[in-house]
């Protein structure tokens, strides 16, 4: 079926790629560099959390607390008080990230069983992490709450959370699959519209479209060797995400080879699309980074929840082919989900996949 | 291939000849400018057929509508027999065309360049190997075969774009500004390949904007503005302006 024009476009296509290795070598360590960085700096739980303590009960009742802030491996209490009027100062000098203040009659209240108020004040700047503080402190002291409420008797609820999939909420096991999404939508688009850019900026492109090879034989050529180069890159990144950052695999590994497979065509098909509006390399190059990046990062549920943007966006995720990677991906690694319940997931990438090179094919043939 | 640039026969034959290229009221048009406006020709076989124009004269527009690079606005044109209109699939690979800038992969060998070239032209290995050893004497393809071609001096790139545009022996072969900034003797080699060629019955359709090119041409067409201002032996048209420099002709078309 393929012609046998195709195959010296591969032949030269495999010529370029070796005889240039230093792209080769950005291609196989970027993503390293990626991993490394994502893998270890978004660290979605915070530790060591500097926090003030200012205790104006001065009582046991606000000792124990104390004590058991200090014993949490979340909080270093690295400052204590007496003036509440030096919080905001604190604050400032960036000391702390949070302070509890214990009032005068903390313990009182407590003992007269009334609601008992305690005073939390968090650094806003970085709404992510105060959002976790609070989160983090109000666990703590609902704990506590409970005990001293039935007061020798058992909490009449107590939640026993355990988190399936990725029991010890190891970032690691959530960012690493989220690059391999990451790096191959862009890398794969990168290398094809970078490749037919470079060919239009030569010239060579209308030597070639001067022979008898047909569109599609050019867009083939182009494309198969880039899926290999690729695919290895995919392969690369995902064993050494599974034995360095010990990101599990549950599932088969041949399921996730071949949904890699399309994903990475779709990838080529956007790389493609780009080359089609570009005249050179260097333009190719930003539009494919923005064009893959961004939404890849923003908008596929990567980091931020899709359920938690506003419609429009949320609209715009559904024709982002990450999107749909990622639960591909997380799914088989960290669920050992297969075909059976992958099947409606691989289907839409596989429709964005087909649309998208249609349109590029078509595309392709009108610049002609 | 034999170096002999003489081919005087040609002419008084190439009347009889069927043509290889005629075109019809060609038109192109960019928006409101018209690069090439209602032209007509009749390049005959196995002819050397020179068109001479100054730089955004329509040259290039031309020949690449001729060769399915761009549409034409209107008009019709023959390539081969085949309609450049509807039959462009058909013409390609009957034709061969070096572009005005050099257009092989600098990160190829030479070689690499023929075997890619003739493998698009659906000519095996054996295929490619047997034509570069046809074409050694004229072009001396093997001493540079394992050369980078973007570490080749100019002359050398020219005489391998050359090569592997007819490889698959095109009968019509289309040079656009193929001497582009080489030296004087490079020029004057090159010329007498592509004279060579046209003794062995390939039709060549080149464009130049050197004067003195004009002189290897059978016939010649001048250019101007998208028009085409003259066509006719290059003796012919001297006699006819009573000139004896094409440059002073062309000039004198120019100012007209």
């Amino acid at each position: 079926m393929i012609s046998t024009r195709i195959l010296p476009l591969m032949r030269k296509e495999f010529i370029h790629i070796r005889r240039d290795p230093r792209s080769l070598l950005i291609l196989f360590l970027m993503p390293l560099l990626m991993m490394f960085i994502f893998g270890y700096a978004i660290n979605m739980d915070l530790k060591h959390i500097r926090l003030g303590i200012c205790d104006l009960s001065r009582t046991p009742a606000s000792r124990d607390m104390i004590e058991a802030l200090k014993a949490s491996p979340y909080f270093d209490v690295v400052v204590r008080y007496d003036n509440p009027g030096r919080t905001e100062k604190l604050f400032k000098k960036r000391l702390v990230r949070a302070v509890v203040i214990f009032d005068t009659d903390f313990e009182r209240a407590l003992e007269r069983s009334a609601v008992t108020p305690l005073g939390v004040i968090a650094d806003g700047t970085d709404a992510n992490s105060a959002t976790l503080v609070q989160n983090y402190l109000e666990g703590l002291f609902m704990g506590r709450s409970l005990e001293i409420s039935s007061a020798g008797q058992e909490p009449p609820i107590r939640i026993k959370a355990r988190m399936l999939y990725n029991p010890d909420m190891e970032s690691a096991h959530f960012i690493v699959p989220g690059i391999v999404a990451l790096l191959l939508i862009m890398i794969g688009a990168l290398l094809t519209s970078v490749t037919i850019a470079r060919e239009k900026e030569a010239g060579t492109m209308e030597q070639i479209l001067v022979t008898p090879i047909r569109p599609y034989e050019v867009v083939l050529g182009k494309a198969i060797p880039y899926l290999v180069l690729g695919f290895g890159i995919a392969v690369f990144i995902m064993i050494f995400g599974h034995v360095w950052f010990e990101v599990p695999m549950r599932g088969a590994w041949s399921w996730l080879l071949l949904f890699c497979v399309v994903y990475i065509f779709t990838a080529l098909a956007i790389g493609l699309l780009i080359s089609t509006v570009v005249a050179t390399q260097q333009v190719a190059m930003m539009l494919s980074l923005v064009a893959t990046l961004l939404p890849s990062v923003m908008l596929s549920g990567f980091v931020f929840p899709i359920a938690s943007m506003p419609q429009p966006l949320q609209w715009i995720s559904k024709v982002v082919p990450a999107t749909y990677f990622l639960i591909i991906i997380r799914g088989i690694m960290l669920k050992g989900n297969g075909l059976a319940e992958l099947w409606p997931v691989v289907a839409a990438m596989s429709g964005i996949g087909v649309f998208f090179i249609a349109v590029a094919v078509k595309r392709f043939k009108l610049k002609l | 291939m034999g170096r002999s640039a003489e081919n005087p026969a040609a002419l008084g034959n190439a009347a009889a000849l069927p043509y290889a290229v005629t075109v019809r009221g060609l038109t192109r048009r960019f928006g409101d400018f018209v690069a090439v406006d209602n032209i007509s020709f009749d390049v005959r076989q196995g002819e050397i057929f020179g068109f001479l124009g100054a730089n955004g004269a329509g040259k290039t527009t031309t020949i690449r509508m001729l060769i399915g690079l761009l549409k034409p606005s209107s008009g019709s044109g023959r390539v081969g027999g085949y309609d450049i209109n509807r039959e462009q699939e058909k013409i390609k690979p009957r034709i061969g065309y070096m572009s005005q800038r050099f257009s092989l992969y600098d990160d190829l060998t030479a070689g690499e360049n023929l075997a890619f070239f003739g493998g698009v032209y659906g000519l095996n290995r054996d295929q490619v190997a047997g034509r570069i050893a046809e074409l050694d004497s004229a072009l001396l393809l093997s001493a540079i075969a394992d050369r980078m071609t973007a570490s080749l001096p100019l002359g050398f790139k020219q005489r391998l774009a050359l090569a592997c545009a007819i490889l698959h022996r095109p009968p019509i072969l289309f040079l656009d500004e193929p001497t582009g900034g080489v030296d004087p003797i490079a020029r004057r080699y090159f010329w007498d390949l592509i004279s060579a060629l046209a003794a062995d019955g390939t039709t060549v359709f080149v464009t130049t904007h050197y004067m003195e090119e004009a002189e290897y041409c059978h016939r010649l067409s001048i250019m101007y503005k998208g028009r085409i201002a003259e066509v006719d032996s290059p003796p012919a048209i001297k006699k006819k302006y009573r000139m004896t420099s094409i440059e002073d002709i062309f000039i004198h078309l120019v100012d007209r």
